[in-house]
């Protein structure tokens, strides 16, 4: 039944799409967050997209994610002597995230997201049409 | 002479079963819009309807005899005939399908081909294509059951 592994394709690129506004959701939570007592800043996060074939034929492909990297670029680093959390010399470690480009990100996965539901929406009345056939 | 009645539909199934191959590839292309180095897949329909009108001569008349079991080995798989006794069923075989590579319409740093609104466009074109394949059918079954009914 080849229109029911719509749902599968479909259904992979949400869960996909959703860990991916997950780990926005993680970035821009945590965009002004300073460093801990041990130094380290929060490191933003990205998902990696792979495609999965689904069927025999090779053309039906899903996505999955294969990885979630972390940005080693060094954070923004603000001169506030009278933060509790400065270090010696008075600066202050904040975490590396760009919350632009995590907002472009959060746009850009929600119409995935979308488009990917309306997708499954036209396969499900499609197939209930198909299902009424004849009569 | 059942033939004659049933010709019309067998075409239009033929149709539909195409058109639901095609949504499927539009739908990966669409779930595939974001993934780096996806290359977009589509296909002609009309090439691909002329091809399986032509080999449905071949591949879609199957007897019951020991010579079509032979000839469509993996076809017969497909019917989901596990016993010798089973009368195979005719299958449309669109794994043999040529499938083409969608042209990048404006290239992009991930290499990743997909047009979302191209892949928007026929996708709706296709479902709506889709639903008139069904409404022939429907259509047709009708006329033949009042023809068949007289009233």
């Amino acid at each position: 039944m080849s229109m029911f592994s719509i749902f599968n394709v479909s259904g992979s690129a949400i869960s996909a799409q959703s860990q991916r506004l997950n780990v926005v959701a993680s970035n821009l939570a945590n965009a002004d967050a300073v460093a801990g007592p041990d130094g380290q800043t929060y490191k933003a996060r990205q998902v990696v997209f792979q495609t999965v074939p689904m069927a025999d034929n090779g053309t039906t492909a899903g996505v999955k994610v294969t990885a979630v990297t972390e940005n080693n670029t060094p954070g923004r680093k603000d001169f506030d002597p009278y933060h509790p959390m400065a270090d010696a010399e008075g600066f202050v470690a904040h975490s590396n995230v760009n919350p632009v480009e995590e907002m472009v990100n959060m746009i850009s996965a929600s119409r995935a997201y979308q488009n990917n539901v309306e997708v499954m929406n036209t396969a499900k009345s499609l197939l209930l049409k198909t299902l009424q056939m004849g009569s | 002479m059942l033939n004659k009645i049933t010709q019309p539909i067998d075409f239009q199934a033929k149709a539909l079963s195409l058109r639901a191959e095609r949504q499927r590839t539009i739908a990966s292309n669409i779930a595939n819009a974001d993934t780096p180095g996806y290359v977009a897949r589509d296909f002609k329909f009309a090439d691909a309807m002329r091809d399986v009108n032509a080999m449905s001569d071949l591949t879609l008349k199957m007897s019951p005899s020991g010579d079509a079991a032979a000839s469509a080995g993996h076809a017969a798989a497909a019917a989901g005939m596990s016993q010798p006794g089973h009368i195979p069923l005719p299958v449309l075989s669109t794994t043999s399908l040529q499938q083409g590579y969608a042209v990048a319409s404006q290239p992009a740093m991930d290499n990743n081909t997909v047009d979302l609104d191209r892949e928007r466009a026929n996708f709706v074109d296709n479902s709506v294509r889709y639903e008139a394949t069904l409404r022939f059918i429907n259509g047709y079954t009708k006329t033949i059951l009042s023809a068949i009914q007289g009233q």
